[in-house]
Parts: structure tokens; sequence; C-alpha cells
């Protein structure tokens, strides 16, 4: 499969490059990342600020913010996520199209943060999307949020396009919808998505 | 701005009916309130408003106050036949005090400058009599905050025009805010000395995970 070394750097003296289709797919995936243009709290603000030009987060051309989940392919989660808006953004990151990603950028969409023992908080979105990175902070300097980008970069760098540990958005039986919780009497129904994710295990070792 | 008691005993000869008590508080500056009983609450707002020397034209906050009920344990000498003779028994009889909410104004005056006037109204106990008086005609600016109150306390307001739940959704039964209130059980580890959230631990874990 694979290009023998030495006849690659052969051929490059040519003028002829080889390059495996995957790396270059990917390489346009990760480089053209359109966040959806959407801030739910102070999170937002440097979310905002990282995409001016000072901290300019077109290098890694991810600059165009999109208005419409339907043209977007990251979802940069910025901010607590209440139990009322819980529903839409699931909704949101269902209309997106694969494959598609999710930053959960600044401690309230991790866990809740500050928020975590209140009634009206959902303890992180990652109860109900898959997240692919979580940017702790609260909230995260700008160049925190470039770093989770750059990881997220390097994943989908990483990923394969055939065999058995492609990505989901690759499976035929995996359709990327998530169910949306409802608004119930006491709590959203269901409370989290099993599916998705599990409550931690504790588990201490004797001392 | 005068005195409270000035101001309760020109709202009495203003409005005889209204039944007005100035609520003391003991930090240093007392902020003392005026509580009104809701049936007069819309009249003395509206004196407060319009009357020249006070002008209270701005309601710069509404929030609410819950008191739960209080069983108070009292002892009691009470007199029983005994054999044949009377003898006098100490017994403790569980007094119980009802609760209340509280829903608490603060009205300032943009024009002269002065307040704030701190007035409250009380409801009747903590179940059925959950009603006072919307102050939205007089005080436009409260209808967001009353409406707050309700959500949060479960406090009706008679006279509000649109009383929705504001920050919980529709068919939300709970009212955060009550002490009784019973948050749901969607509980998840996290390292912290607060005595609840390592008893919510103990309940959520088994007893041989050791928990420091």
């Amino acid at each position: 499969m694979a290009v023998d070394e030495a006849l690659r750097d052969e051929l490059r003296r040519q003028g002829i490059v080889t390059i495996q289709l995957e790396t270059l797919y990917n390489w346009g995936r990760k480089n053209s990342l359109w966040p959806l243009g959407f801030g739910l709290a102070c999170c937002a603000i440097e979310m905002i600020a990282a995409s001016m030009a000072r901290f300019d987060l077109s290098r890694f051309g991810a600059e165009v913010f999109r208005p419409s989940p339907r043209q977007a392919d990251l979802m940069i989660v910025a901010g607590t996520v209440t139990k009322k808006m819980a529903p839409q953004v699931v909704r949101l990151f269902n209309q997106m199209p694969e494959p598609k990603y999710v930053i959960a950028m600044g401690a309230c969409a991790i866990s809740g943060g500050p928020f975590k023992q209140g009634y009206n908080v959902l303890k992180g979105i990652d109860r109900y999307i898959p997240v692919d990175v979580h940017i702790p902070g609260c909230p995260p300097r700008p160049e925190a949020l470039i770093h989770g980008l750059m990881l997220l970069q390097r994943k989908i760098a990483g990923q394969k396009l055939t065999g058995p540990d492609r990505p989901s958005h690759l499976r035929a039986d995996e359709n990327g919808e998530f169910p949306v919780p409802a608004f119930g009497a006491h709590d959203l129904e269901p409370a989290q998505n099993q599916s998705v994710w599990q409550p931690p295990k504790l588990v201490r070792e004797p001392v | 701005m005068e005195s409270l008691e000035l101001i309760r005993d020109r709202i009495l000869s203003a409005l005889p009916q209204a039944q007005l008590e100035i609520v003391p508080n003991g930090s240093a500056n007392n902020p003392a309130s005026l509580r009104v009983d809701a049936a007069h609450a819309l009249a003395v707002a509206q004196f407060l408003r319009d009357d020249p020397a006070l002008r209270l034209d701005y309601a710069s906050n509404v929030t609410g106050i819950d008191c739960p009920d209080v069983v108070k344990p009292e002892k009691v000498k009470i007199t029983r036949e005994y054999q044949g003779q009377s003898i006098e028994v100490e017994e403790t009889v569980q007094t119980k005090i009802p609760g209340y909410f509280e829903v608490v104004y603060h009205l300032y005056s943009m024009a002269l400058k002065h307040g704030p006037l701190v007035l409250r109204q009380r409801t009747g106990n903590r179940s059925d009599q959950i009603e006072v008086a919307s102050l939205t005609p007089i005080y436009r600016g409260a209808e967001f905050q009353e409406r707050e109150v309700y959500d949060l306390f479960g406090v009706r307001f008679q006279g509000h025009r649109d009383l929705r739940r504001l920050l919980m959704w529709e068919g939300f039964q709970d009212f955060p805010m009550r002490k009784d209130y019973v948050e749901p059980d969607d509980y998840e580890y996290e390292p912290t000395p607060h005595n609840e959230v390592l008893d919510k631990t103990r309940r959520h874990y088994p007893p041989e995970v050791n928990h420091g």
C-alpha cells in the first residue's frame, strides 16, 4: 500500500508528489473546520476573541463561523448549557452534516462547572452528544481554544477511512442522530443518553 | 426621604383600611421595611408612586422569601387526675407555626433621587393561600421579576397580565427556590468537602467504597 520511501524521494526530486488519498483527504478536512456560530455564555466571548485578529483562528482554517448547522462541521459548545437550552443544542447537532465534531469549551460545558449543584444546569453536554475535545477553564483563554482545535485537527488527521476503526460517520449502521431530550415534570427526560455517557465508576484502591 | 413611621401614618390617613406593619431589621443601618396586606397593596403602591413627597417611581428589585413551617416544642404544665388526686405534670406540646412566602419590592425615586423603600407582601400559608397582589399596574418593570418569583417560589400574583414561567420550562412542576425543593437525582461524583454532596456519594455508591 505505502510507497517505498526511496522511490517517493526519487519521484519528489522529479517533481512528482505521491501521497495517500486518506492523508490528503484528512489534511483538507482538518484545515477547513467550519464551526457553528453560537455561544451560550461568557466562554463565547473568548471564542469570539479567538476568532478575531489578535488570536486569529483563521490561521487554522476555522474562522468561517456558519450561521446554519447545515453548513457547519464543528460545534463549539461555549458556555453553560441550561436544561432549558439542552434540547436545542442536541437538535442543532443532529442537523449538522457528517462528519461532525464537538468541542466542549469551559467548565460549564464539560461538567456544569460552578453551577453543577444547581437545579437548572446540565451537568455536561457529553450526557447527550459525543464530545471530541474538552477544554477546561473558566473561561479558557483563546490560546486554550486554539490548542483544543489543534488537538481536534490531530484527531482528524489520524482518522482512517477504511478498516474496523474507521469513524462513526463512515459506518452504515450508525445514523449520527442523537435523541433530543424532552422537558419533563422534574428534569429532562431522559437525564442522559446511555449510549453516549454512563455515570463514572468510583473505585478507590485500598491504601 | 421621610421616616418609615411617617410614611406609614400618611398612608393610613389616605387609606384607613390598609393593614401596614413596619418590619424592623437588626442590622446597623436598620433598613426596616413596610409590610402591606395583599388587598391594599396596589392602592398603597399607587400612593407611594403618586405622593409628591415620595414619588417612588422605580421598582428596582422584586424578590421572594420562603419561610417554611416551624414546629416549636413548648413545655406546658397541665393538672391531671392521678389516683384520686390532682398533680401537676409537665408536657411538651408541639406548636406548629405556619410558614409563608414573602415578596419584597425595593422602590426608589428617580425623580427625587431617594430610596429605597422596602415593601413586603406576605402570603397566608405555603400551600393554598399563595396569592399576593401584582404591582405591575403601577410598576410595569416588575413584570418579569414577578414572573421569576412565580417561577421559582410558586407565588401567584393576582392581576399580573402574563403570569407564566420565566426561567424553567412550561410543564416543570417544582418551584426550585422553595426550601423543600428536592432536586432531581442526576448525581455525579465530584471531589468536594461539602457534606451534602458527600452524603449523596454514600447513597449512590456501595459502602465498600471508601469515601475518605
